[in-house]
């Protein structure tokens, strides 16, 4: 696959970042929590909270069990064990991913929050979102938005630096 | 170069059913005990509990008593959220007349996707595996004397928990050797994961012929067997091997081949203490040496069960494409 176009996320994070104060301004930084989704999730969620002098701990969410597409792909090869080093329960969570798609893995990832507690709230933050939602799924906060054909990619590269590739048809 | 068939592989070489260790790579072992690590954190959640087997359903076939391997297998299962059947043969439908096959042929009726199978016959799992129909897996819960391969893979994985480097170890397996699908499983583990060196410790009576043959070294005396070793596993002497004159008694068995404090000096200081359970206090083990720091026993248990998820995830995942 070619790569049409390699984006610098650095205004993209500051743009996130932005967004994310207004966000989380009301809420007590004590019932805060940062969840990034493995693995590109968790980079973006770093990333966010040094820019943004947030003193927490990010957890990092692997939804390879939750996943719909068991029954097609078997078990998801990548394992590595979800860590929220946090009680969830009674908390704000900021869910981070790198890229909104079909919604599906926002999905599994909130099921499988909800299977450590009850959070108070989730709100959803991305790098980008590309279209061809499959679920009604909306970011809350997003570094900008991106058309894509059904055979368009989007990958981020990372962890230093982090780097988004855009590939507009296979 | 001919390549027998493994009844255990689909065509791309994916474990559809777990019958025996024998014949897997170890690429395939090392993936079940990644995948075991990974389940290990959900037990350690509020909710122990993930949905992958969502709307299958497994059934603990036993034609054998067995009180923990069933209970683990029934909790992996459940912890995967399959719908769970157990069924003690002994008391169903063969007393009845009907046969293994026709059993099956019902029990698949009811849309049955894995059967856990733990039977005195050694091979009964694989001739279960090669009648179910394609998409339903065969797991081997111990089959006569030939293999228990998850009470293997729990074993490798405990090991591995505590000593990670497979390649640097030396396993000595203590007791009954000859009657053990657990010794035959482990050794064939321990070779394929590099263990240099595995060790059997036991009379002559208790060994089989040619055990050497898989590449352990035979010894009879238990300090000399075990001497510098990492791990020790002891195994259980089955009290009605007593009676068929291949052993004097139970308290002789304890005063030469029993695990002591004074034997185990002879075994590294920091070697960790394995038994697959249930423990014969005072025959094969010291009570003391039990509940010891160094006996991993109740912790194989506990691991256990996030093998059996990773194995039934991996086997059900695999049969299903």
């Amino acid at each position: 696959m070619t790569i049409h176009e390699t984006l610098d996320t650095t205004k993209l994070l500051n743009e996130v970042c932005e967004q994310l104060k207004g966000l989380i301004r009301h809420i007590d930084p004590n019932k805060l929590g940062f969840i990034g989704i493995h693995t590109g999730g968790v980079w973006v969620a770093n990333k966010i909270t040094e820019e943004l002098q947030l003193k927490t701990n990010v957890g990092e969410l692997n939804i390879a069990f939750y996943r719909d597409d068991f029954s097609k792909i078997g078990v998801h090869p990548t394992v590595k064990p979800s860590q929220l080093p946090f009680e969830v329960s009674g908390r704000h969570l900021i869910l981070v991913d790198d890229i909104l798609h079909t919604g599906r893995t926002v999905r599994a990832a909130m099921n499988e929050i909800f299977d450590y507690g009850r959070p108070l709230s989730i709100s959803l933050v991305v790098l980008i979102a590309r279209s061809g939602r499959e679920l009604p799924i909306h970011a809350d906060v997003c570094g900008a938005d991106i058309n894509l054909s059904k055979g368009g990619h989007v990958k981020l590269r990372g962890p230093e630096p982090l780097r988004l590739e855009i590939c507009r048809d296979s | 170069m001919m390549v027998k068939k493994n009844i255990q592989l689909d065509a791309a070489g994916r474990l559809k059913h777990f019958l025996s260790i024998e014949g897997l790579s170890k690429t395939i072992l090392i993936n079940i005990l990644d995948h075991a690590e990974t389940f290990t954190s959900v037990g350690e959640r509020a909710v122990k509990k993930v949905p992958l087997l969502r709307g299958k359903t497994v059934v603990n076939l036993f034609f054998e008593a067995s009180t923990r391997t069933r209970t683990t297998f029934e909790l992996a299962a459940k912890r995967l959220s399959a719908d769970v059947m157990n069924i003690n043969i002994d008391a169903s439908a063969t007393s009845k007349g009907e046969s293994l096959a026709d059993t099956l042929r019902t029990l698949e009726a009811m849309q049955a996707d894995m059967f856990i199978v733990r039977h005195q016959d050694s091979g009964a799992p694989e001739f279960i595996a090669r009648l179910v129909s394609a998409g339903v897996s065969v797991i081997n819960a111990g089959d006569g004397r030939h293999a228990h391969p998850t009470q293997a893979m729990l074993d490798m994985f405990t090991i591995r928990k505590h000593k990670p480097i497979f390649e640097n170890l030396a396993v000595a397996i203590v007791g009954d050797i000859k009657h053990s699908r657990v010794a035959r499983s482990e050794i064939h583990a321990l070779k394929i994961l590099g263990v240099p060196e595995i060790r059997v410790v036991a009379p002559k009576t208790l060994i089989p012929a040619e055990i050497e043959k898989l590449g352990v070294s035979v010894h009879h005396d238990i300090q000399q067997g075990i001497k510098d070793a990492d791990v020790v596993i002891m195994l259980r002497l089955q009290k009605e091997r007593m009676s068929s004159a291949l052993l004097p008694s139970g308290s002789e068995f304890f005063n030469t081949y029993g695990l002591t404090s004074k034997n185990l000096k002879a075994a590294k200081p920091d070697a960790i203490v394995m038994h697959p359970g249930p423990i014969n206090r005072g025959i094969e083990i010291d009570s003391a040496i039990a509940d010891s720091k160094q006996s991993l026993i109740l912790e194989q248990v506990a691991n256990g069960i996030a093998v059996r998820m990773a194995i039934m995830s991996l086997v059900v995942g695999n049969a299903s494409l």
